[in-house]
């Protein structure tokens, strides 16, 4: 304990020797450390941050892919937010299905995340089952539900009729189509359900028990305890979701084409056009841009608001 | 006490309602790939097909060239299967447990990926490809796989490499053991679990993914089964007992993959959301 007691020269000597022990070994560490993680580092520099600058230059671009191309500053994103028709009716079906999906998809998980997290036996079979639809390939899935669909032969419509109420045209209707794509997405909402289970089993059960002591019922629980408690699990699916749904595409490939008269005419879609079908790589490279700073927007201000509806728990 | 019973009958209920509700698709999509034409389009429907028409799935391995699709999906499947796993877990052992100058930034980024749409990059990689001559290649669709596989895979190993108690690489390195070998012999044997789970990721990954092929590839024999099920979408498009046994073979193997290693899978998803 007392320094002083302790020879001088001895200390000295054992110590740049240590230094030099120490010195060696994060050197190594150093050169492991970026051997492991080089892959990542590469592919973030190749896959990410390269394109993102290049697609940021396309954007002032009027690059078609086949002859000569130029500067043109910012012409395309005049062009957009001007002339571009599709854009605005692109930027509003994307929203009116990015929020509507989100917040009926998090509202069915939780409530799946709830059924799975009753005790009863054969549990874990019952979560199975919740969560298969998710396994479903994509394309898969649209193929069935474009069956299901069906205004004629379908069997939403059998059931609408079974039970005496209007047929109705869903994906084949402009105002029936995106709540339509929503449904599908709230049958999938599965693997949303397990990462909310997690939550709901880390929820304190004596807080549980004292609202019921205090003569509290279900909705008080839920509302006072559940929800506070997984509060940061709501804001991580929220973000995923919002996230996920801004770039939806395949539902709008594969089961309705964009349409009706443009009405699934996702952003992601609009830019496939351009870019795939049109060619037009400089136009689309600043759509691209545009949703970028859409999503960032929306991310920040969840963020932002966050800090006064999510609760992380005393240690975390 | 009685009001418990009440209570738990109703959840009960409930939960079989809500299974069945899930499931009813399923069914859907069963009986009607098992159906012929005209029994498929009566209305009100019937529950049962009259005689299960199991020719159904011999004809569409006729009129589409499925086993083709099949191979050329598992030709890009395998080397990305083990690219990801591999360059995954190393990746999360080198964040999770060595220090050197940058990490955190490094780290930082790369979990910033997750949020960045695609559509951003796509555009810039798809020229590069094309700059490359790789378009109607698999590369596009299989080299990427190498290079860790992707922030959210990156994140999870870290987080289960973070949680093997430090003592273990401690002692090996006063034993005199590189951080290569505690990674290989020491560490890698202990994240079995997820790396099964990353492993499911990308095969379902793989085996749903519709836009990376529809983008690099337009030659019909390279179509992968996504692109193969959308052709005959194209083509058979009144032929539903055709398209529904399709898609029934195409989800198959998701699925008995899915209960083959569903109790590591179901653990791992949720991981996912609650640490970090």
């Amino acid at each position: 304990m007392n320094i002083e007691n302790i020879p001088l020269g001895n200390n000295r000597t054992r110590g740049t020797v240590k230094v030099k022990g120490i010195n060696n070994i994060r050197r190594k560490e150093i050169f492991w450390g970026y051997f492991f993680t080089l892959p990542a580092i590469l592919g973030l520099l190749i896959w990410t941050i390269g394109p993102m600058i290049a697609s940021l230059y396309f954007s002032f671009t009027d690059y078609k892919v086949v002859g000569d191309f130029q500067w043109i500053g910012f012409q395309n994103y005049t062009e957009i937010f001007k002339n571009d028709l599709n854009f605005k009716k692109s930027l509003f079906v994307t929203f009116y299905f990015a929020i509507g999906s989100t917040i009926f998809t998090l509202a069915a998980a939780l409530f799946v995340a709830i059924l799975m997290n009753i005790s009863v036996k054969g549990q874990s079979l019952f979560r199975t089952m919740f969560y298969l639809p998710v396994i479903v390939p994509a394309v898969a899935s649209n193929i069935l539900w474009l069956w299901l669909f069906n205004p004629d032969f379908g069997l939403l419509n059998s059931i609408l009729d079974f039970v005496n109420l209007p047929k109705l045209m869903w994906i084949y209707d402009e105002s029936t189509v995106i709540p339509s794509l929503i449904l599908l997405s709230m049958w999938s909402c599965g693997g949303t359900a397990l990462i909310f289970l997690a939550g709901l089993q880390d929820v304190p059960k004596q807080l549980l028990e004292a609202v019921e002591i205090d003569g509290g019922n279900w909705w008080h629980k839920f509302r006072f305890v559940t929800v506070p408690s997984i509060s940061p699990v709501i804001f991580f699916n929220l973000i995923m979701g919002l996230i996920g749904s801004f770039q939806a595409f395949t539902q709008a490939y594969v089961m309705t084409e964009g349409g009706p008269n443009n009405s699934t005419l996702f952003y992601v879609f609009l830019i496939y056009r351009e870019a795939f079908q049109k060619n037009n790589m400089g136009y689309a490279s600043a759509l691209s841009w545009i949703l970028f700073l859409v999503i960032l927007i929306f991310t920040l201000f969840i963020f932002k608001s966050s800090k006064s509806w999510v609760h992380y728990g005393g240690g975390k | 006490m009685k009001l418990k019973t009440v209570n738990r009958s109703i959840s009960l209920f409930v939960l079989i309602v809500g299974a069945i509700i899930s499931l009813i698709p399923f069914v859907w999509l069963i009986r009607s790939s098992l159906m012929t034409t005209t029994e498929i389009f009566e209305f009100p429907p019937k529950l049962l097909p009259e005689e299960f028409q199991w020719s159904n799935y011999v004809e569409i391995f006729s009129i589409i060239d499925f086993l083709l699709y099949f191979k050329n999906t598992l030709i890009i499947l395998i080397p990305v299967l083990i690219g990801t796993i591999l360059t995954c877990c190393m990746c999360g052992y080198g964040f999770a447990r060595l220090k050197f100058p940058g990490r955190d930034m490094w780290f930082g980024l790369i979990i910033a990926t997750m949020m960045l749409p695609g559509a951003v990059t796509l555009i810039p990689t798809f020229l590069m490809w094309s700059e490359l001559e790789a378009i109607n290649t698999f590369w596009p669709l299989i080299i990427p796989a190498f290079f860790g596989g992707g922030g959210f895979f990156i994140f999870l190993m870290r987080q289960f490499f973070m949680n093997i108690p430090r003592e273990l690489d401690e002692s090996a390195l006063i034993d005199g053991a590189s951080h290569f070998q505690i990674f290989t012999k020491i560490l890698l044997p202990l994240v079995k679990a997820p790396m099964l789970v990353v492993g499911f990721f990308t095969f379902m990954g793989v085996w749903n993914d519709f836009f990376g092929p529809l983008i690099f590839l337009n030659d019909e024999a390279k179509y992968t089964l996504a692109l193969g099920l959308l052709q005959l979408k194209g083509s058979y498009a009144a032929d539903w007992h055709l398209m529904m046994a399709a898609a029934a073979v195409m989800t198959l193997p998701a699925i008995v993959i899915f209960f083959i290693g569903q109790r590591y899978f179901i653990e791992g998803i949720s991981l996912t959301g609650i640490k970090g």
